[in-house]
């Protein structure tokens, strides 16, 4: 839901239903990273309410537009996250299964060491 | 009538400028004032700096790293560098009250004798988690006919027979019941076939997923009530999916939380005496190098084992050696899963959560 003024499209406050500090705190922080937004903020009217308004005001440019190009990116810098996120637990894992051959060689190799041991002391 | 005079005084008055107002903090104050960058005594691992540039977009491609530091079925702790703490704290929120689980929710009792009384058997059979991936199931609304897409059931049957001890109730006990529930519901004609209190058109362990792996808890060892000799519980619980957010049964980790990474310097040289001191008071973080001549010298050698205790700042020559506080951007994040699915996964599906919230309000714009 917009709330904002016919004649200046460039402020508006935008009301999410459903939504808390989860998704408007990462909004927010992803339209202050945006050069044309002088103001952008949220507020929870009341904690009871699951409602939040986002303030976004910008420097000509209507906002309606504005927020949907952060909301764009911040779907983009989570399909990111996920990305480098997934990279990095498979090569976590790939060592892991690594240093565990690792180990199941020496430990093999040790074992044959001793075999042949007992075998010369008999 | 006010002269122009007393206007002048009026405006140029500054209460701070008359002769017995104290300027600053009294002497015996000023000395226990702690001088450094960032205030150690408020440092904590949550502390956050204002906002200003800490992360720009640009940067964010190429800056953010992300290291597993370990993994197992159940624990999981990695770092994240270069990303907000605004994005840190909304995985961590998802990954706590809006992932989804399976979990009992209604438990049809037949017999209970044991000192457990219905209800709080019933809050606890909703607290044991389930180790089933809750991708493979559909929500249960209130029109919906619990079937084998919505809802997994399970049946407790125990007796403690007479002239033998105690016995425990276990998880172990809970038999899942691919075929739905066993109990009738009572209907007017007796020619038409028994009806149950669910409806599934076809066994759970036909479909592939379960198989040949049986549901059960994630672990077979929680004691869910003690019997008595002659005292049975027997009961049909029925699970269903669900998020955080309604109720805590079906939050999918222990917990999962994030702190950031301690920044500890030291701002001269600690040598001797006092690097024993400093090494006393947090072994773990800081470790003595010998400088030959029968010189010590304190070094930080591992900051990121530091609690933010800040045993130093009881110590009057320590205080002022001793910088305290976090590094930017980067948190070094915590999950513990419960069982239903592996941490990785949960933070997958987390992020996927994120950006289904954005998608929903690019489509409502």
């Amino acid at each position: 839901m917009e709330h904002g003024s016919f004649k200046d499209n460039s402020h508006a406050t935008f009301t999410l239903g459903e939504e808390d500090h989860t998704l408007a705190n990462a909004v927010r922080f992803v339209l202050n990273q945006d050069p044309r937004v002088t103001v952008g903020a949220y507020t929870i009217p009341h904690p009871s309410l699951e409602s939040v308004n986002i303030r976004v005001q910008t420097t000509g440019d209507p906002a309606k537009e504005v927020f949907k190009d952060a909301c764009q990116e911040l779907m983009q810098m989570n399909r990111h996250v996920r990305s480098v996120f997934d990279k990095a637990v498979t090569e976590y894992k790939a060592e892991q299964e690594r240093k565990e051959k690792k180990a199941a060689e020496e430990l093999q190799r040790q074992r044959e060491l001793f075999g042949s041991m007992d075998i010369e002391s008999n | 009538m006010v002269t122009k005079e007393e206007k002048r005084f009026a405006k140029n008055f500054n209460i701070n400028n008359l002769p017995d107002v104290p300027n600053g903090l009294p002497p015996h104050l000023q000395q226990t004032r702690v001088v450094s960058n960032s205030n150690p005594l408020t440092a904590n691992a949550s502390y956050v700096p204002c906002m200003g540039d800490s992360v720009k977009l640009g940067n964010f491609y190429e800056n953010f790293k992300v290291d597993v530091i370990s993994l197992t079925e159940r624990d999981m702790e990695f770092d994240m560098i270069g990303i907000d703490a605004a994005f840190a704290n909304a995985f961590r929120r998802i990954l706590i009250a809006e992932l989804p689980t399976m979990a009992i929710e209604k438990v049809l009792i037949a017999n209970n004798t044991s000192v457990i009384i219905d209800e709080v058997l019933a809050h606890r059979m909703g607290l044991i988690p389930i180790a089933a991936d809750p991708r493979l199931f559909e929500y249960l609304s209130v029109n919906d006919e619990p079937n084998e897409k919505n809802t997994i059931v399970f049946k407790l049957h125990v007796k403690c027979p007479k002239n033998k001890p105690r016995e425990k109730v276990l998880t172990s006990d809970l038999k899942w019941l691919p075929h739905g529930s066993e109990l009738l519901r009572e209907s007017g004609g007796s020619t038409s076939k028994p009806k149950t209190y669910t409806s599934f058109s076809c066994s759970q362990d036909s479909l592939p997923e379960f198989a040949n792996n049986p549901i059960t808890p994630s672990d077979l060892d929680i004691l869910i009530a003690k019997l008595a000799p002659g005292q049975e519980i027997e009961l049909e619980a029925h699970a269903v999916k669900g998020i955080g957010k309604t109720h805590a049964k079906w939050s999918p980790v222990a917990t999962a939380w994030y702190r950031m990474h301690p920044k500890v310097c030291l701002l001269g040289e600690v040598e001797d005496e006092l690097a024993e001191r400093l090494v006393k008071i947090c072994p773990n973080v800081f470790d003595i190098e010998d400088m030959g001549k029968g010189k010590k010298r304190a070094i930080v050698a591992q900051p990121r084992k530091c609690t933010m205790g800040k045993g130093f700042i009881r110590d009057d020559d320590l205080i002022e050696l001793v910088d305290l506080g976090s590094v930017e951007n980067h948190f070094i994040f915590n999950i513990e899963s419960t069982g239903s699915l592996p941490p990785d996964v949960l933070f997958t599906e987390a992020v996927k959560i994120l950006e289904a919230k954005c998608e929903t309000v690019l489509k409502e714009l």
